[in-house]
């Protein structure tokens, strides 16, 4: 069972690096999934967890998962935007986990947009 | 939607829109019910708005004049010949609660709580939820204030390995129910 001393471990081996994690920094990528009714039921929360278990096993210290409410194109949905400081935003649409891991991948590690899966691709 | 969890999520996110500080989520299934239960104290809505939020064409957002949360959960409660009722007050917060016939054929499945869970979390870290699952009789709690004190104010809830250990710890006590 898991219990509270666990925990207590998490936060001695966490609180160290937690200087290194700037949520709200201004230099910080934002990932951010839309979470209303709309991109619920058409599958954001595992688009979600993807992205924080992406971000967390590549270290990506400068990036923040948020989320959001209705993005406005709910027949897209699950929408997913990534916000680069310096570029402009980029709005995947109809997403799921392997093309989040995908867009984590190539877009926020290496910064090649994943053009097929964009809004734009889409329309 | 296919799974209960999901109307949870969807309902729940209505709560933290309201600018609630404290939500308390109870799902309970006893002889062939399931209750579930939203208390929250976000800014309420009046009396009206109480009144028509089950119709689609009654929304608080502002991009479209269409909002199915609520609707969604009354007819997945309904169409299991159980219920939804829900009061508000404004500046107080509001309250609901949907009754499920489980045995009926189109009752849906829970589905992933603790994905549920953990999204509700990692989206609002600084809210205290306090969860409450029962079955017969035997019941688990989550408060997230408790978890606060053990990660002692210079951890976040929504530090990855904090929502890593949140899944877990629904998943465990699911499977104990």
């Amino acid at each position: 069972m898991k219990s509270l001393e666990e925990l207590k471990a998490i936060r001695e081996k966490t609180r160290g690096q937690m200087h290194l994690r700037k949520e709200d920094g201004p230099d910080n990528t934002r990932i951010v999934v839309g979470m209303a009714t709309c991109g619920i039921a058409a599958g954001a929360r595992p688009v979600l967890a993807a992205a924080v278990e992406q971000v967390s096993r590549r270290s990506l210290e400068h990036v923040a998962v948020t989320q959001t409410g209705c993005i406005g194109v709910c027949r897209l949905e699950p929408i997913v935007e990534v916000y680069v400081p310096g570029s402009e935003k980029v709005t995947y649409v109809d997403m799921n986990p392997e093309k989040m891991e995908k867009v984590i991948a190539e877009h926020i590690v290496n910064g090649r947009i994943v053009t097929e899966y964009t809004i734009g691709a889409n329309e | 939607m296919t799974e209960l969890s999901l109307y949870v999520l969807d309902i729940v996110q209505n709560s933290i829109t309201a600018d609630a500080s404290r939500i308390d989520v109870n799902l309970v299934e006893r002889l062939g019910t399931l209750t579930f239960e939203v208390k929250d104290n976000g800014r309420g809505m009046s009396a009206e708005m109480a009144e028509k939020v089950t119709d689609p064409f009654t929304t608080s957002r502002t991009t479209r004049r269409v909002g199915l949360g609520l609707p969604f959960l009354k007819l997945a409660a309904e169409q299991t010949g159980g219920s939804l009722e829900l009061s508000s007050e404004l500046g107080v917060g509001t309250s609901l609660s949907a009754l499920f016939q489980t045995e009926h054929i189109d009752m849906v499945p829970l589905g992933d709580f603790a994905g549920t869970v953990v999204t509700l979390i990692q989206g609002a870290p600084d809210i205290r939820f306090v969860i409450k699952r029962g079955r017969d009789d035997k019941e688990y709690t989550l408060d997230t204030d408790e978890l606060r004190e053990v990660l002692g104010g210079d951890v976040p809830l929504n530090e990855p390995d904090v929502l890593t250990w949140i899944n877990d710890y629904v998943t465990e006590n699911e499977l104990s129910l």
